[in-house]
């Protein structure tokens, strides 16, 4: 029944956006532009520069920049002809509003990475094939943290005046720690070192998704119906 | 009422302030090498450790909140993590001059560092979201549950020194295993802590006030509008 409601919701955003692509175009368009950026903010063939060991980083740094343009609206896009209200007079916990946003945000995250991800691999030869399994795994954990904040934070500021500023204020500094964990594994895979050997940095992620999604759920109740 | 007692924590804390002070120039160990900026250590831990009791403050008074409805604890929350702010901004500020000499540097990006100024970071965007709310009662439970995610940031600062390789001192305060101090060094850490503490109490006693009685101000002037 739970996961019925949950899944109700997800469905429904998936679906909204398949029909628009909103989020896909602007994310996709935003990920291409901010690749052709750090190819501005250092010469990738410069051998003095190392891109490779750089690499982990700026593919980090995508997908934390295109994540909050995708999520940002969350919430927001609710707001018009009051839908928000309505969805929270909907007979489901808040929980299950909040579970079923923060997956159809995980995967509509996770296809504009892979995409991404490709257009990386091309741009700036970077060869992903190595342990793609495993890469895939990786961020789809890092993804998965951040579309818990995302989408937590996007309904603590969907009420705030600045709300698309605010935002990036919240979420950056709260998902360091996953962020710090995904670059470190990402790297070790890109230059062929196999999860098994990062365990830690594992651990840190997989305790860092349980701990925040757990709190998010716990939290949400008080955040959205007061 | 509250006036004497303000009177005394001002005074309890410059006066611990200066005994450091002097126990600085008489007896603790002068540490040649880094010329005397040493010497802050004692109101750079003091000063954190006077944040971190903030935020575990800030953060009891938000689930005291969430739990009755209470605007009084609203207001302490908001003081309190206010100054708890500004002391990690004291403490943020010894530490670079301290590396200044030790380092050679202001700023180095240490997973210790790195953590401490996302903290600082997690407490200012607190501030700044209280600033953009304007209904009460949307602001105070936004905010609690704000400083609930902003303590359990503080608590993966706090353990980010084992996590991660690190070129900053052992923590002084740890639950287990703690220390590092040179002998006779502890206890004037622990006047520090005292003064700033004192410090830090009559400041957010003045922002809770403050606090309320802009709350009765708007209050008052919605029954003003209402006629």
């Amino acid at each position: 029944m739970y996961f019925r409601q949950l899944w109700t919701i997800a469905a429904k955003d998936l679906r909204s956006e398949w029909r628009t692509r909103e989020a896909v175009n602007a994310s996709l368009a935003f990920s291409i532009t901010i690749l052709v950026l750090f190819s501005i903010a250092f010469d990738p063939d410069n051998p003095d520069i190392k891109a490779d060991l750089l690499s982990a980083g700026l593919l980090w740094m995508v997908y934390s920049f295109a994540a909050a343009l995708a999520l940002s609206r969350t919430f927001a896009r609710e707001l018009q002809n009051d839908c928000l209200d309505a969805l929270l007079a909907a007979p489901i916990p808040a929980s299950a509003l909040y579970l079923g946003k923060l997956l159809g945000n995980f995967i509509l995250l996770l296809a504009i990475e892979v995409i991404s991800l490709g257009a990386f691999s091309f741009l700036y030869n970077v060869k992903v094939a190595a342990h793609f399994w495993q890469l895939l795994l990786t961020i789809a954990l890092g993804t998965w943290a951040m579309a818990a904040m995302g989408t937590f934070f996007s309904a603590l500021t969907v009420n705030l005046r600045l709300r698309e500023l605010m935002l990036p204020v919240f979420i950056y500094p709260a998902l360091v720690p996953a962020l710090l964990a995904s670059i470190s594994l990402t790297d070790g895979l890109l230059h062929g070192i196999p999860l098994s050997v990062n365990d830690g940095a594992v651990k840190i992620l997989v305790s860092f998704d349980i701990i925040f999604t757990s709190l998010a759920v716990l939290l949400i109740d008080i955040v959205l119906v007061g | 009422m509250r006036e004497p007692i303000k009177y005394l924590l001002a005074v309890v804390s410059l006066g611990l302030a200066l005994w450091v002070v002097y126990l600085i120039a008489t007896t603790l160990p002068l540490e040649v090498v880094n010329v005397g900026a040493y010497q802050n250590i004692y109101f750079h831990v003091g000063s954190f450790a006077t944040a971190f009791s903030g935020f575990f403050l800030g953060l009891a008074a938000s689930l005291l909140y969430l739990k009755t409805g209470n605007f009084k604890y609203d207001s302490f929350a908001a003081g309190v993590n206010e100054i708890a702010l500004l002391f990690a901004t004291v403490g943020l500020a010894m530490g670079s001059i301290w590396g200044r000499y030790a380092w050679g540097i202001w700023w180095d990006w240490d997973p210790r560092l790195t953590s401490m100024l996302l903290c600082w970071l997690v407490y200012a965007g607190y501030l700044m979201m209280r600033g953009s709310v304007d209904e009460p009662s949307t602001r105070a439970r936004l905010s609690a549950v704000l400083s609930i995610f902003g303590c359990l940031l503080v608590g993966f600062v706090y353990k980010s020194i084992d996590w991660f390789r690190t070129q900053h001192p052992p923590a002084v305060f740890a639950f287990r295993g703690g220390g590092g101090m040179g002998p006779g060094m502890d206890y004037p850490i622990m006047i520090a802590w005292g003064s700033t503490l004192c410090l830090g109490i009559l400041l957010a006693m003045v922002r809770m006030e403050q606090a309320e009685m802009s709350r009765e101000i708007d209050a008052l002037r919605r029954e003003v509008h209402t006629y």
